[in-house]
């Protein structure tokens, strides 16, 4: 599943943010490190207010941390101006949330291709890469239906494949099977694990542990910290619990 | 009970020697089970004495001697071992039939809670002093998502459309592999349920390991 010279995407060094100052303060990461390889899918699992949804905009460069470093193939999120940060953002980061996550007046199409555009990528070459994604993930057919002419499952995976579309290698995925039902859920998760295989990054935020089951790693918060870390795929395996 | 319960559903759809019932239950679910011969004749020689099945003996094959396939619940037979085939077919009586049919429409009996050394060991664990229950639950979550992601994996094998994955998505393979998944899901969600409620509960002893907030 993992290349053999892991590439790293994402890396995460000794990562603090705190929300407010003085007495009010909230610890919401507390020196957490992470790296994250070409390949590999990580979940990243922990009670309400563990402080995932921190981690994950930390790794979106969508807010930065109060010390420590975080690294976006290898671009310090901390040493950028606003305009650098927005268009790190935009060219190398995914991002899929529960739901709401395509323009209901763009076709799915025109949804993958939005972020090439905003680049001033031409038109013509976007359309291109945007059936050519949906071409990879099976959707084809989809391309010119609008989010309210797709299943909410359909939708999920349009939305990854906008995630990645372009040079973008990294998706950061918030509870993206969250309003699904199980079986649709697990076609969601396919999709990202095949885009894993073939080369991007996945940062997985779920409750589901179940879907966490299709990570190589799987990385538990508790207060803002790792209070627990499964082995990366590949590795020695200790002793499993059999039954 | 499970397995009188299965030999019942099994010879509804039609008579059949103990051989081909221990061959069917496992085939029908995934291979996950293994019933021994002697258990599925202890089963049968019960349920003919209960009425509920009647065994049939075919004659052995004139040029093959006698040999018994009916196991432990066979008489001692004048016919020695490996000479020959004394098949015995069995088949549901009328009450048998009634009982198969009734077990569909009976639930699984979940009342009576199986003893789980995970539990018992919890609850002794935040029960001893100098034992750090967030410790154990922490360790055993470690491994129970390892065997879930083993499991997933073993499922995805089982995925036609994932490369190399060959059954079909209804197979009994899967449909057993699943229940393990939903089960061990159950069980990591149950660890992060008790190690919330450990953590809100007032201080009963003390947890140095473990950060109030």
């Amino acid at each position: 599943m993992s290349t053999p010279t892991p590439e790293v995407v994402l890396r995460l060094t000794d990562v603090h943010r705190v929300h407010g100052s003085g007495e009010t303060a909230v610890r919401a990461l507390d020196g957490v490190s992470l790296d994250l390889c070409a390949g590999e899918l990580v979940a990243v699992m922990g009670p309400s207010g563990s402080g995932k949804s921190t981690l994950l905009n930390l790794a979106g460069a969508l807010d930065l941390p109060t010390s420590g470093t975080v690294e976006i193939e290898g671009v310090s999120t901390t040493s950028l101006r606003p305009a650098d940060l927005a268009a790190l953002r935009r060219r190398k980061v995914g991002v899929v949330f529960q739901d709401l996550n395509l323009i209901p007046s763009l076709t799915a199409a025109e949804n993958i291709a939005l972020p090439l555009e905003l680049d001033g990528q031409r038109v013509s070459e976007t359309r291109r890469q945007a059936l050519a994604a949906l071409d990879e993930l099976g959707l084809k057919l989809l391309a010119d239906r609008y989010p309210d002419q797709m299943s909410g499952g359909q939708q999920q995976r349009v939305a990854i494949a906008r995630a990645l579309v372009g040079e973008r290698r990294l998706v950061l995925a918030d509870e993206p099977t969250g309003a699904l039902d199980s079986v649709t859920g697990e076609g969601v998760l396919t999709v990202l694990r095949q885009r894993c295989d073939a080369g991007a990054a996945g940062l997985l935020v779920t409750h589901e542990a179940r879907f966490a089951g299709w990570a190589d790693r799987v990385v538990y918060l508790r207060d803002g910290r790792v209070v627990d870390s499964t082995e990366p795929a590949g590795m020695p395996r200790s002793a499993r619990s059999a039954s | 009970m499970t397995v009188r319960s299965s030999v019942l559903a099994l010879l509804r759809q039609g008579p059949r020697y103990g051989a081909r019932i221990k061959a069917d239950f496992e085939q029908a679910t995934g291979g996950a089970w293994t019933l021994n011969v002697g258990q599925v004749y202890t089963t049968l020689g019960r349920l003919e004495r209960d009425g509920l099945v009647a065994g049939e003996t075919r004659a052995p094959a004139p040029d093959r001697g006698a040999r018994t396939t009916r196991g432990t619940v066979s008489p001692a037979s004048p016919d020695r071992p490996d000479s020959g085939d004394v098949t015995v077919t069995y088949r549901l009586t009328e009450q048998g039939a009634a009982e198969a049919d009734g077990w569909w429409t009976t639930p699984v009996d979940r009342e009576t809670p199986a003893r789980d050394e995970l539990v018992i060991k919890l609850a002794l664990a935040i029960s001893t002093p100098g034992v750090d229950p967030y410790a154990v639950i922490t360790t055993q979550r470690t491994a129970t998502m390892r065997h879930l992601r083993e499991l997933t994996r073993r499922k995805l094998a089982l995925d036609p459309t994932t490369p190399g994955g060959t059954a079909p998505s209804t197979s009994a393979d899967r449909l057993v592999l699943e229940h393990q998944l939903f089960t061990v899901e159950a069980e990591l969600r149950w660890l992060d349920h008790v190690e919330a409620v450990l953590s809100h509960a007032p201080r009963e002893r003390k947890h140095d390991e473990h950060p109030d907030t």
